[in-house]
């Protein structure tokens, strides 16, 4: 597989603002996210993790501000992967969803095959292989649109929620690869609303309101000492609007 | 003799004038296609000054008059048009041609609504994993395939049961340009209505089973692959 | 994947021109001819013959007779083969055409209903049936298709002293098609209708229809071919079709025309080089 001898990271948000029409999904957001344990970018609905992880990913433009991967104002995305809420799957086979990933990121013809079944088997879907993407259950869609990110070989993996709507079952799959990757030396960057699954997972925390960062902090430290009136709230499990 | 006595007599007359018949519309359907998916699905996914206009008019153009179409090509083809000296008038090459023009908006416009219901929900994962446009436009061809059979059949029943431009720019020439719609009207000319609507029935018989085959294509294909 | 289909596509399309060159014969002509001489059956009867005898294949398309002249004009064809005339005289003269030919001639018949609301059966007076179905405003089917058939019924309603232009009225129908779509609409709307002796004896519809005048010699009707200029037009297959229209004047053409029959009846009467042009 080919690499960008420069690396994305870190990843730095400068004063960056997202509106769309009159409403502002992001507001002056400064942040850098460098190499390590997984960050958890968390906070209730509507208080911009989507925005802020599209922008992270390169997929959209801020309004305002500048977002920068290893200093660079342009990337190739082949570096990083985005994981949506909602799967999208091609209509397609599962093993061919993959292979999909894999000619997308550069990998030649030969060793698709090879390569396909080496993360199927990462995912625990190796016997799935052939069925139709689209009829999978939740989870397991997750995990295919986990193997197609990871065909990637990304620098960063960015997660939207991926766990949202999943059972527990499903949902410990879907982390247990988060954290195999995060091993392996992939930059995690995952939206939670679940805070079992922050502390489970973070190594450090991003939390989000309103379209604003209150808080960046080491998960241990984030979870003992919150240093926000919000923080505290969220953190008790307590109603944060 | 009813048509009924054809086909069980094996008639080799009536065997070509199908076979030219399928040869004609299913050649046109595959040139339209050739052009009219990559097309429609550029359209849908690209974003330009006009382009609401283009859709429009390809939608109209899905009505296109036969007869204006076969006498377009007619005009374009004869020998005294700009096209005259490569002497296709009165040829199949030249069925297939008008065919083809008239087929072509039907598979492109419906190309289009297909695909931008598509990409409205690839459009994030495409983007995101960095298809260039060609890219976009293969992969939202390949998945949006079994929709896209319904164009293409669209397009084939078109090109099959219409009379107005093979009979203009064929001539209807005996073991040579007569297809199953313009042997049709000549055996109505002719007042032989039974085998008219013998012939009817069979090209009726003939296009669901080009439909019955495709969904049968499609079923089999989409149980493999969602 | 992707690949598969393409290999499917080209594979088609050698399919296809394939099938489209084999189609494709050198050895061969077209004519523009006319409805009449196609819906009566001739061609079918008379073009083996002509194949067997010299490999050249005869594409016949049919159309009216004003028409075939034009696709001539347009050099469209090689050969026409037209019952006008008049017509056919002005395309040589315009230097479309190279010579004009007589073939053969039949009769043009006034098909009507059994019941004869004009009242003109059994005469052989074409005028005073003409006058007569003006008078009544009984439905008459005018091809109205600038073909051979369609002048010759203008010059039957002009011989009858009517202006049909000026007098025609819902009773006229004029449909603009040709011999056997005339012919089915007549037979639906029980009207009158002109046609030519061939095209009514092969024809299978006829409801109620039946001829109801005959033997006027203003009735005849004379078959003319005519070569396309080569001059006009280069890429006319001028010895090709000459061969057509040589074998048609032929002793042995004119025998296969005369031999042509349908229900035992002689459809067209070869009458070459007997009416001098």
């Amino acid at each position: 597989m080919m690499r960008d001898t420069l690396s994305d990271l870190p990843l730095v948000l400068d004063r960056v603002s997202m509106r769309a029409g009159a409403t502002t999904m992001l507001d002056q957001v400064s942040l850098t996210i460098g190499p390590g344990a997984p960050t958890l970018v968390i906070g209730p609905n509507g208080s911009g993790k989507t925005s802020l992880l599209r922008l992270c990913m390169g997929l959209d433009a801020p309004s305002e501000g500048t977002v920068t991967w290893g200093g660079r104002r342009e990337s190739r995305q082949t570096r990083r992967a985005l994981l949506f809420q909602k799967p999208v799957m091609l209509r397609r086979s599962v093993a061919e969803n993959v292979a999909y990933g894999l000619a997308r990121a550069g990998c030649p013809r030969h060793r698709r095959a090879a390569r396909t079944e080496e993360l199927l088997d990462r995912v625990g879907l190796l016997e799935l292989a052939d069925r139709p993407a689209r009829r999978l259950s939740g989870g397991e869609q997750q995990r295919v649109a986990l193997a197609r990110a990871l065909a990637r070989e990304p620098e960063i993996l960015l997660l939207d929620e991926p766990t949202a709507s999943l059972d527990p079952a499903a949902t410990r799959h879907v982390e247990s690869i988060v954290q195999m990757a995060a091993h392996s030396g992939t930059k995690i960057v995952m939206a939670s609303h679940d805070l079992g699954q922050v502390r489970r997972l973070a190594g450090e925390v991003v939390f989000m309101v309103r379209g604003r960062v209150r808080e960046q902090a080491n998960a241990r430290d984030f979870f003992d000492r919150p240093s926000t009136p919000e923080a505290a709230a969220f953190v008790r499990g307590d109603l944060v609007l | 003799m009813n048509a009924w006595q054809l086909i069980a007599s094996g008639d080799a007359t009536l065997f070509a004038i199908v076979r030219l018949s399928l040869m004609v519309s299913l050649s046109a359907v595959a040139i339209a296609a050739v052009i009219g998916l990559p097309l429609g699905a550029l359209l849908a996914l690209t974003r330009f000054p006009g382009r609401a206009a283009l859709i429009v008019l390809l939608n109209g153009f899905m009505g296109l008059p036969p007869v204006v179409v076969g006498l377009s090509v007619y005009l374009l083809l004869s020998r005294s048009g700009p096209l005259g000296g490569w002497g296709l008038l009165f040829t199949p090459l030249a069925m297939v041609i008008a065919q083809s023009l008239l087929v072509l908006p039907i598979i492109a416009a419906l190309t289009r609504q297909t695909i931008e219901d598509l990409w409205s929900e690839y459009r994030d994962e495409l983007t995101a994993v960095g298809v260039g446009p060609w890219g976009r436009v293969a992969t939202l061809l390949w998945d949006g395939r079994f929709s896209l059979t319904t164009a293409l059949l669209a397009g084939f029943g078109r090109a099959a049961a219409e009379v107005g431009t093979v009979m203009i720019v064929g001539g209807n020439i005996d073991g040579f340009t007569r297809t199953m719609t313009t042997a049709i009207a000549l055996e109505t000319s002719k007042g032989n209505l039974p085998l008219a609507l013998g012939l009817g029935i069979i090209l009726i018989g003939l296009i669901l089973a080009v439909n019955a085959a495709a969904w049968g294509v499609r079923a089999w294909s989409e149980q493999r692959t969602g | 994947m992707l690949r598969r289909h393409f290999l499917a596509i080209a594979a088609t399309f050698l399919f296809i021109s394939a099938g489209v060159s084999a189609l494709a014969q050198d050895k061969s002509i077209v004519v523009a001819s006319t409805t009449s001489t196609q819906d009566s059956g001739l061609f079918e009867h008379i073009l083996p013959l002509f194949k067997e005898k010299t490999g050249i294949e005869v594409k016949v398309v049919a159309q009216g007779t004003g028409q075939a002249l034009d696709t001539g004009r347009r050099g469209d064809a090689d050969v026409v083969f037209v019952h006008a005339k008049a017509q056919e005289e002005e395309f040589v003269e315009e230097g479309y055409g190279v010579k004009r030919f007589d073939v053969m001639y039949n009769d043009f018949v006034l098909v009507g209903p059994k019941e004869d609301p004009a009242g003109v059966a059994g005469t052989d007076d074409i005028a005073a049936a003409f006058q007569a179905i003006r008078d009544k405003q009984t439905p008459f089917v005018s091809r109205g298709d600038k073909s051979g058939t369609h002048s010759a019924e203008l010059r039957l309603w002009k011989e009858a002293g009517i202006d049909i232009s000026a007098d025609k009225g819902p009773w006229y129908r004029e449909i603009g098609q040709g011999m056997g779509a005339a012919l089915n609409t007549a037979s639906s709307m029980n009207g009158y209708v002109l046609s030519d002796r061939g095209t009514w004896l092969s024809f299978k519809n006829r409801g109620d229809l039946e001829i109801v005048v005959e033997g006027d010699k203003r009735l005849f009707n004379q078959y003319g071919v005519i070569l396309v200029n080569p001059e006009k037009h280069p890429s006319v297959k001028a010895e090709l079709g000459q061969a057509f229209i040589d074998w048609l004047v032929s002793p042995e053409g004119q025998e296969a025309i005369a031999a042509y029959k349908v229900d035992g009846q002689q459809l067209f009467f070869p009458n070459a080089g007997q009416d001098p042009s």
